[in-house]
């Protein structure tokens, strides 16, 4: 465990690293900066992103994990927007998806609208709170060394799983994907069909 | 049990296999009783406890994503939790299809129940749902057909009001 501040996992290089062992996944990204790191790591149509519906990341993901029993899926999104949705961390729990794996990139802030101070700042825990909701394992990491169990735990584990990045709060280079909601669900569900 | 709330559920029921509908999410309410217990009976319906309505608008999504489908059933004051979640089907033209038991009608007898029951329909238009109001249990799933036929056909937000002279009024009195 280190101090806050210099030694902080970067995001978009933890989001690269992590997605490198995707394999066949598929990726919800909340809105905000998960999604541009998710499109920074390299668009394909098995990515999902939000533009907006704060909170609802991680119910869009269940859903998919629910009709896709035999495809892992992962939601990548931020501390403020697992937060806003938090209730949803119980419905998982309850239905107990084995392939819904749940990134939570933690900066402790606002990033999008200014970097105001977080509620995870003063010490709130998903990780805990999604232990608690019965996911069969949740975690925190806060240094490369401890991120290097991620794509085991996000890919390999039985899920429901949840782990904590605690990351820097960095300005990254912009990496938008495209905001038509429509093509962005049209195609992916496409893709889906074109696979079975 | 009125006899009322056990045709318009059984009618609903067969429309929801007939639809392939796979999924149920709800919030409960005392008029979806039958309806729910029905789609726990059958092997071929997932029934998902939410811990707030708009998580059922974004299951919804994933669902659909994933070449599944899914009914949202709720009380009206649910609509209220909903209202920025029902951004994801108008931007990703996608289907939302929803069962809404009404409270606040003319006959409520709890008054913190009117001003979300007043705001049900303006708010759902507001947000581009097509809406549909059952006044009579005859009517619940003749309007259910359409809604879900609407829904999925033209993949958009649809919903099923199925007002208090259907339901009945819960009563308050000591």
């Amino acid at each position: 465990m280190n101090n806050a501040g210099s030694q902080r996992l970067s995001r978009r290089e933890l989001v690269a690293d992590v997605l490198a062992w995707r394999g066949a996944a598929l990726v919800v990204a909340g809105l905000g900066s998960p999604a541009w790191d998710l499109f920074a790591a390299g668009d394909t149509p098995e990515n999902f992103y939000l533009w907006g519906a704060m909170g609802l990341a991680a119910p869009i993901g269940l859903g998919l994990a629910l009709a896709r029993p035999e495809q892992r899926v992962l939601v990548v999104t931020g501390d403020g927007e697992m937060l806003m949705g938090v209730g949803s961390l119980a419905v998982i729990g309850a239905e107990a998806p084995g392939n819904l794996s749940i990134l939570v990139l933690d900066n402790e802030s606002f990033a999008e609208t200014g970097a105001q101070r977080g509620l995870t700042a003063s010490g709130v825990d998903l990780a805990a709170m999604a232990r608690a909701d019965g996911f069969a394992d949740a975690v925190t990491v806060r240094d490369e060394v401890e991120a290097q169990a991620l794509p085991e735990i996000l890919f390999k584990a039985p899920g429901p799983v949840l782990a904590v990045a605690k990351i820097a709060l960095t300005q990254d280079a912009p990496a938008y994907p495209s905001k038509d909601g429509a093509y962005l669900a049209g195609r992916f569900r496409e893709n889906l069909a074109g696979a079975r | 049990m009125r006899a009322s709330a056990e045709s318009w559920s059984d009618h609903v029921f067969q429309l929801v296999k007939d639809h392939g509908i796979s999924t149920v999410a709800t919030v409960p309410d005392a008029g979806l009783t039958r309806l729910l217990e029905l789609c726990r009976a059958d092997a071929g319906v997932r029934v998902i406890t939410l811990s707030s309505e708009e998580e059922g608008i974004g299951l919804g999504l994933g669902t659909w994503l994933g070449h599944g489908r899914l009914l949202l059933c709720m009380q009206s004051s649910g609509i209220g939790n909903c209202i920025n979640a029902l951004a994801l089907p108008a931007v990703t033209r996608t289907p939302c299809l929803m069962l809404v038991t009404m409270r606040g009608e003319a006959d409520e007898t709890n008054p913190w129940q009117v001003p979300m029951g007043r705001a049900v329909r303006p708010v759902l238009e507001a947000m581009n749902v097509a809406c549909f109001e059952a006044r009579t249990a005859d009517q619940v799933g003749v309007l259910f057909e359409q809604a879900a036929t609407l829904a999925f056909g033209e993949a958009r937000a649809a919903a099923v009001l199925i007002g208090q002279s259907v339901l009945g009024v819960k009563r308050f009195d000591e």
